[in-house]
């Protein structure tokens, strides 16, 4: 990219434009982290802390109680059982739909991108358009055919419903990359006699380490931070973290307890985040081949 | 594979059609069949199961009868139109800033791109709290001095959709920002060194010149954000509940309500329905986009 000198001329460090350009950036950056560090400052503090009301000052004495309570103990409406349920149901929903969805789109990527047969590129449009489908249009007729299959609240019916949700981004994702793949080593493994599952296993998914990691990484977030998918398929009892973190702030009984409502947000916000600050630029690839044109 | 006898057509890479299969399953069934079933039946009677009763365009016109309705495309519709210009102005000079050879870029983005790392539940939940008029910012402003201080966005019936402007836009104005980055990096760097010769001021560059050879992700990101828009529910769930009356209800969550809650699903499949037509519309620029450049080469 920078093969020349380029820019303003260095030396001048102080120019006003330079700071009004890191002012800006600076002021942005505050806004953007002022809701993080409210979160956590809150959830450090004891409600008596809170009344005094100052969301921006720092706890004057660290507590972790309601971070235990809101994994342990806070109550849902229902029950009081903290967030934990929760958690483990993510876990138990993320975990088979990561890894049944990009099972299929990859293979799918890979028939679009080396095997084309007659029909291949129309069905892709449709996926691709069918992506822009609001999912409260398909809401009601999946619910019949999840309780068709028998696998309406259930964790299979949840799985099923993210892999057909994960489909369209994630076909589109590799059948990019593949189609980025040099042809000759295709041509060659073809020329060699291996078939359609060797060229795939020996060849593909060893040069693909990249895309797969692109891919885990949009799936568990995107996975993990669903909300209306796991309230209407995954059946109360695995309800997804997303919808009792919900439940347990918009629980109107008996005192708000700000810390702890906090507390249980971090925990909920906690994976994704975790996964978005080690992968950095394997999540901003992922998030920009949506909107990279097929 | 192929044997010796000129194969039919049909089972011709058989292998990748069967591996297709998930995928032509999905687009035929779900996508195009799902859509199908659902304009269908929102032509019918059905109350809490469907029934084939059909009776035209009553539950549309019932529809746009209903107040609840009404109010929520208007909500949704002040939501997107502000959040758009919001997003892509804000998102376009983070952008264009990033780009200017800055030091700690990879740090400056990691910030305005994590919130889109979080669920709408959990930035729902935050902005509550922040938003919350007894001891948020508010009470933390006027305890700092400022006794007049209001910012009381989430009980006013009319300022509420605001705060969900607040809580949306910090979430996804990172993300319009990445593309735009992406966008801005796209350019060639003669085209920087001709305007700089040609003594051209760098602001009058970016409009001039960089925003319209950006075109085409400007119009994919404006399609991905606006489909984004009309499907808006998670964060009105967790930050307002539509409330306070019907205030800031949205057209997501009157299909859920009347779906799911009110056993009326004739209504909720013909809300939806609109929400189908609607985001077809958004798709019509970017269809053209596709088509367009597929005349051209």
């Amino acid at each position: 990219m920078m093969n020349e000198p380029y820019g303003p001329r260095p030396g001048k460090i102080l120019n006003p434009t330079r700071i009004m350009v890191y002012g800006v950036l600076i002021v942005a950056a505050i806004y953007y982290l002022l809701p993080l560090y409210i979160m956590i400052t809150t959830s450090m503090k004891g409600l008596p802390e809170i009344r005094m009301g100052n969301i921006f000052a720092l706890p004057v004495e660290v507590t972790f109680a309601p971070w235990a309570k809101a994994w342990d103990s806070a109550c849902t409406g229902l029950y009081c059982e903290g967030l934990k349920t929760g958690f483990w149901n993510s876990v138990l929903i993320t975990i088979p739909s990561v890894i049944v969805s990009i099972a299929i789109a990859s293979v799918n990527g890979y028939a679009l991108s080396n095997w084309k047969f007659k029909g291949s590129e129309v069905f892709f449009t449709i996926l691709i358009f069918g992506s822009f489908i609001p999912f409260q249009v398909m809401l009601y007729p999946l619910v019949i055919v999840t309780r068709e299959l028998g696998i309406f609240g259930s964790l299979w019916g949840i799985i099923f419903i993210h892999t057909i949700f994960g489909m369209p981004i994630l076909t589109l994702l590799f059948r990019n990359y593949f189609a980025s793949l040099p042809e000759e080593l295709f041509k060659a493994a073809r020329v060699d006699g291996a078939g359609f599952w060797g060229i795939f296993f020996k060849i593909m998914v060893p040069m693909s380490v990249p895309i797969f990691v692109v891919a885990v990484i949009l799936q568990i977030t995107g996975i993990w931070n669903d909300f209306l998918f796991g309230v209407v398929f995954a059946g109360t009892e695995n309800f997804p973290m997303t919808v009792q973190l919900n439940n347990i702030v918009n629980s109107k009984q008996g005192v708000t307890e700000y810390n702890v409502n906090m507390a249980a947000t971090i925990l909920t916000g906690a994976v994704p985040l975790i996964v978005y600050f080690l992968s950095g630029k394997y999540f901003v690839r992922g998030i920009a081949a949506g909107a990279v044109k097929g | 594979m192929a044997t010796d006898a000129r194969p039919n057509t049909l089972f011709r890479n058989l292998n990748a059609k069967l591996a297709a299969l998930p995928m032509i399953l999905c687009t035929m069934l779900i996508f195009v069949g799902c859509s199908l079933w659902t304009i269908i039946y929102s032509f019918t009677s059905s109350k809490a199961l469907p029934v084939e009763k059909f009776v035209g365009f009553a539950q549309y016109e019932r529809l746009f009868n209903t107040s609840r309705w009404v109010q929520s495309v208007e909500n949704i519709m002040i939501y997107g139109i502000v959040a758009l210009i919001f997003s892509f102005v804000v998102g376009f000079i983070l952008a264009a800033f990033l780009d200017q050879k800055i030091r700690f870029e990879n740090t400056f983005r990691t910030i305005f791109l994590y919130p889109f790392a979080l669920s709408f539940i959990v930035t729902g939940v935050v902005w509550q709290w922040i938003l919350d008029p007894s001891l948020g910012l508010q009470e933390t402003m006027r305890n700092l001095g400022w006794e007049n201080f209001t910012f009381d966005l989430i009980s006013g019936k009319d300022t509420v959709i605001y705060a969900l402007l607040m809580a949306g836009l910090w979430q996804g104005t990172g993300f319009v920002m990445v593309l735009m980055l992406a966008g801005l990096r796209g350019i060639d760097d003669d085209i920087w060194k001709a305007v700089r010769i040609e003594g051209i001021p760098k602001w009058k560059t970016y409009i001039v010149v960089v925003i319209p050879m950006m075109r085409g992700v400007l119009i994919t990101t404006l399609v991905i954000v606006s489909a984004g828009i009309v499907k808006l529910y998670d964060l009105v769930v967790a930050l307002t509940n539509g409330g306070p009356g019907l205030s800031s209800e949205v057209p997501a969550k009157y299909v859920y309500d009347f779906m799911f809650s009110r056993a009326n699903i004739g209504q909720g499949l013909a809300a939806s329905t609109v929400m189908l037509a609607t985001v077809f519309i958004i798709l019509i620029p970017w269809i053209y986009l596709e088509y367009g450049n597929k005349g051209k080469k």
